[in-house]
């Protein structure tokens, strides 16, 4: 038997032997799951958990204007199918029940009140959004119903004291603009930038993040901040904008559609600026390669997952793993969109999560082991990059590392970076 | 090429000529009916468990919304693709005093409504100039605005931003022996009743038949030397009004404002709901409601994938089924029946 | 000044795409009289189906002819079946299905394609123009392409029987059935050549936004404060205020300050709404006297 996720604190002498066995396959999706019981019998269940079940709620933008991040969700569905193929967790099947919000603040609540009280689900796991997870935020922590791993790179989540039923996932934005703050104060410390940022929640975090992290000299460099709203059929004025203002470091944190619109008239128009692209864009099937790889020479980055479109992962068990779920149980999907591996990463957090509570299936238990996450790593997290948790921490990823794009893909370089606060 | 007329192309002919008589008959019936839906909804909350009750407010909510946008597009022929706008700012009205200035928050509802009225009225001034799709253009141009000022920095102070801002749901008083969510609903339900009971005063009022006599016949209703820009001024100022009231709740039941709750596509379901609700008909805007809330709900049942394609499948197939909305075929069905029974 | 220059090129350059689409919003009012919303949703389709053919290796001239025919087909089929019906029901009725058929096209496109972004090749390259960095190729041809058209409409309607016919029959239904024109096909006709010119400008606009299932929702906004700007009884108006509306947005993003940036859309239409007031049918619209 092998296992695809690294545990240390609840796997048994028996299977930790052999993980260490079954060292290079690790690290699979698609591997069976741990079946193992915990030593502790003793069970105990929470709503929507039985002998043979347990019921997760879930919500995304199945359809509306953000119909583009579908790709989270749907892995995520796609994942506990593949684990209920295998067994489940401990014997149970996951009943994962996922709705439409359409990105509607009103429409997550009535879902996520209709999964909490109708479904009587254990847990919400992973909703997609921040405006949409803001909305559920203050009614999962009165109704002390776990909201796991949400689908957001928003600071707020992590703040175990004042909402201890939430817990984040990614490397928050902030924390990335911060990273890209450092890179550039030490490449060139007296350039000129312009940012150009969507006019939303997640690109307000960058801006904060960048401007955080430039300290006093963030007034004097920072010399165009430019939005685009998602409406907007081409961001061209804003980067022509920039290059008159004679910038000569471009943050481009747009979503993948305005991000290669930025690469390609920035080469357009023959400006060549330091060029610093946001995880949210850098993927090189959904970005780089629309934009023409001509262009992207040079560019600079950041990852915490692997990118499904980078020829060097071709060999990596990891990646392998996922695309032998993708083959078998998405068919049909485009497997450049990034969102289907970070769905997939999601759920991997969550069974992992599931597993360590053994029989224990309380939302209680549940919190508490999300709290209690050491060194976990899933199957597409960059080689080094863990998740950790405490009850002090809500934050579980928090490494990055740097890449530049030559030829036709990423070289990433430097250590793991962590853009803590402070 | 002769001109087009836009204003009173919009509607649909009336339903057919109903006899005095068969018009009294109509009413006693509605009387009942209205008492039957009164006696149903006040009893609903203590069936239903939380969620549903919720689901419930809302179509509440939304059928208020409507009824606002009824009273410009339906009763007044003015045409609107902003309406959404109003609910927004009525939701931000009352998160804005909840939150930052600790208002009660029965006390925001009317200040919600006398902000969007004034915005409203305003609103209508310009739009006296426009008519058909050039109004539309106007107050999409609300709708699309609205968003993008509720996210402008120099306005974080106020309205939270991107961030949007939480509200406290209202406690219910401790001597009811009601939940949070059961007083809410009591609450609005309240509220509606008011509003509806209102709105259908003033359509029959001597204001309500000059209101519908612009819409039917703009040039015959000023010769008749109704002062029309008066009226379409305050028309639009009501039903700004009535949607802002409507947007106090629906902050009051989703206890969350955001900017991106409030986008253009909230304009074009009401107006959907609208439509299909029956324009110029105060029950058929809870239809509309009913419409609002469920059918995504329903598309999705059927395919995720393709919600949206459902969706849109779903409104063809009530638009071809009833192209003068609930309402007009409630109509059609009780003259058919009532037809049958003479025979 | 360079600063200046460069962004009321920019925004030429984004006004042909909207220009392109303000001319097929006004082509479909001039038949039927209403506004398509679900207009960019049909233009969207077509390139997907350019885009599907030549993924397969059809020529890029061949697949933009069939799409170009295949996309007049699709239109006289949407008339035929869905709107036929609802002949005699209200304007809003028909609004309804509108937007039924943006949201069955927008889902089924997502469905299909899924919604990551896809290039979408030029016929015209993508090199700088005369060697300046004002304007490329692409953009120079799609202006030239929409003059082309616009030039093209013209003469159809002002030039040819079938073009006087339906201008006919949109204006005056009853009046055009007495002298036997066929006002039905007319108005079928008309969604065809909307639904055509819908596909060349999706066609032109997918490689410069690239292609994704929403790439219209924007543009058609957009398209629409054109067409109404310039007027929406008069194709070159509605050209013009297509352009106008690119320049006036990049303009005020770039030189108001403060608030510029982040409200130029807000911005951009409240100018329109300004210029409605003082001329309520567009510029170059003409202004209707209604008789009693």
């Amino acid at each position: 038997m092998t296992h695809f996720l690294e545990d240390k604190t609840t796997v048994t002498k028996l299977t930790r032997r052999t993980i260490l066995a079954a060292a290079p396959a690790a690290l699979a999706f698609g591997s069976p799951l741990l079946r193992t019981r915990p030593a502790r019998a003793a069970k105990e269940y929470g709503p929507g958990v039985s002998d043979n079940e347990i019921k997760i709620g879930n919500t995304g933008p199945y359809s509306g204007p953000a119909s583009s991040y579908s790709a989270v969700p749907k892995s995520q569905v796609a994942f506990w199918r593949m684990i209920n193929d295998q067994g489940g967790i401990s014997g149970r099947k996951i009943n994962f029940i996922s709705y439409d919000d359409s990105y509607t603040p009103p429409k997550t609540i009535e879902m996520v009140r209709k999964l909490v009280e109708q479904d009587n689900v254990l847990l919400v796991a992973s909703p997609l959004g921040t405006p949409t997870n803001s909305a559920i935020w203050h009614y999962m922590n009165q109704k002390k119903v776990p909201q796991l791993f949400v689908a957001t790179g928003a600071t707020k989540w992590d703040d175990p004291k004042g909402h201890p039923w939430t817990i984040g996932w990614q490397p928050n934005y902030q924390s990335e603009g911060r990273i890209y703050a450092s890179y550039i104060l030490k490449e060139k410390p007296d350039g000129k930038i312009g940012l150009l940022y969507q006019n939303d929640d997640f690109g307000k975090d960058y801006l904060r993040g960048v401007t955080d992290g430039l300290g006093d000299k963030a007034a004097t460099m920072i010399a165009v901040k430019a939005s685009y709203e998602t409406t907007d059929p081409t961001v061209d004025s804003q980067i022509i904008g920039m290059k008159a203002a004679g910038c000569n470091i471009f943050v481009n944190t747009g979503i993948p559609k305005f991000a290669a619109q930025a690469i390609k008239k920035a080469a357009g128009i023959d400006w060549k600026p330091l060029h610093i692209l946001s995880s949210i864009g850098n993927s090189v099937g959904a970005t780089l390669k629309p934009a023409g790889f001509e262009n992207c020479q040079g560019l600079i980055s950041d990852f915490y997952l692997k990118d499904p479109t980078d020829p060097k992962w071709k060999d990596d068990p990891g990646f392998k793993s996922w695309v032998a779920f993708m083959d078998k149980y998405l068919p049909a999907a485009d497997k450049s969109d990034a969102g289907y591996v970070a769905g997939a990463s999601l759920a991997a957090m969550t069974a992992q999560v599931l597993t360590q509570c053994g029989d224990e299936l309380t939302r209680e238990n549940v919190m508490r082991q999300a709290a209690n996450l050491h060194d976990v790593k899933t199957p597409m997290l960059l080689p080094g990059i863990k998740a950790n948790t405490s009850p002090t921490d809500f934050a579980p990823l928090k490494q990055v590392q740097m890449g530049r794009f030559g030829g036709e893909r990423w070289e990433l370089f430097g250590p793991l970076l962590t853009g803590a606060i402070g | 090429m002769t001109p087009p007329q836009p204003d009173t192309a919009l509607f649909a002919p009336a339903a057919g000529q109903a006899t005095v008589a068969r018009r009294a008959a109509l009413l006693s019936t509605r009387h009942w009916v209205l008492a039957g839906v009164l006696a149903i909804a006040a009893v609903l909350p203590l069936v239903f468990q939380g969620f549903v009750v919720f689901q419930l407010t809302e179509v509440m909510i939304y059928g208020l919304a409507i009824l606002g946008l009824n009273l410009l597009t339906g009763y007044n022929g003015q045409f609107s693709v902003g309406h959404g706008a109003f609910y927004g700012l009525g939701a931000y009205v009352t998160a804005i005093l909840m939150q930052r200035y600790g208002v009660a928050y029965y006390w925001t509802l009317p200040a919600a409504g006398g902000v969007c009225f004034v915005v409203g009225a305003l609103f209508g001034l310009p739009a006296l100039r426009l008519q058909g799709l050039y109004l539309a253009l106007a107050t999409f141009a609300l709708a699309v605005a609205l968003p993008q000022l509720l996210k402008f920095h120099g306005l974080e102070g106020w309205t939270g931003g991107v961030q949007g801002i939480v509200v406290d749901q209202p406690e219910a008083p401790a001597f009811l022996h009601v939940t949070d969510d059961q007083w809410l609903y009591y609450f609005t339900l309240a509220v509606v009743l008011v509003m509806f009971a209102g709105a259908a005063n003033l359509v029959k009022s001597r204001s309500g038949r000059a209101i519908m006599a612009i819409r039917d016949h703009p040039i015959a209703a000023a010769a008749m030397g109704i002062n029309e820009p008066l009226y379409k001024t305050l028309t639009f100022g009501v039903s700004a009004l009535y949607t802002g009231v409507a947007g106090a709740l629906g902050a009051l039941a989703v206890q969350f404002v955001a900017p991106d709750s409030f986008s253009l596509f909230l304009s074009i379901y009401f107006l959907v709901g609208l439509i299909l609700g029956g324009m110029g008909s105060l029950p058929g805007c809870l239809f509309g409601g009913l419409f609002v809330l469920y059918v995504p709900n329903i598309a999705e049942s059927v395919s995720r994938g393709l919600a949206g394609a459902i969706y849109g499948v779903i409104m063809l197939l009530v638009i071809f089924v009833m192209p003068s909305g609930a309402a007009g075929f409630a109509r059609w069905a009780y003259a058919y029946v009532s037809q049958w029974r003479n025979r | 000044m360079q600063l200046l220059l460069q962004q009321v090129m920019a925004g030429l350059a984004n006004g042909a795409i909207y220009a392109l689409v303000a001319l097929a919003v006004v082509m479909i009012y001039q038949a039927i009289d209403h506004l398509n919303f679900a207009q960019g949703e049909m233009a969207t389709f077509s390139a997907y189906v350019a885009w599907q053919l030549i993924h397969w290796g059809t020529p890029y001239w061949l697949a933009f002819a069939a799409v170009v025919v295949l996309s007049f087909i699709g239109g006289v089929a949407i008339e035929r079946i869905l709107f036929k019906p609802l002949h005699n029901a209200s304007i809003l009725a028909n609004l309804v299905a509108f937007i039924a058929l943006f949201s069955i096209l927008n889902s089924g496109d997502g469905y299909l394609w899924d919604y990551t972004i896809k290039t979408f090749p030029s016929p015209f390259g993508t090199k700088p123009l005369f060697g300046s960095a004002l304007i490329d190729s692409h953009e120079a041809g799609m202006i030239g392409v929409t003059a082309a058209m616009l030039g093209l409409i013209y003469l159809f309607f002002r030039g040819t029987r079938l073009g006087l016919a339906m201008r006919a029959a949109a204006a005056n239904p009853e009046s055009a059935r007495l002298v036997g024109i066929r006002v039905g096909w007319m108005t079928a006709l008309g969604w065809g050549i909307a639904a055509a010119i819908g596909a060349v400008a999706g066609m032109l606009i997918a490689p410069v936004v690239f292609l994704d299932p929403n790439m219209m929702f924007g543009v058609l906004l957009y398209g629409f404060a054109g067409a109404v700007l310039g007027g929406l009884t008069s194709p070159a108006g509605a050209v013009l205020g297509g352009f106008a509306v690119g320049v006036i947005e990049n303009l005020a993003g770039t030189f108001i300050p403060y608030f510029g940036r982040d409200l130029k859309l807000t911005i951009a239409l409240l100018v329109i709404v300004a210029v409605l007031m003082v001329r309520p049918a567009g510029i170059f619209g003409r202004s209707v006297v209604s008789r009693v």
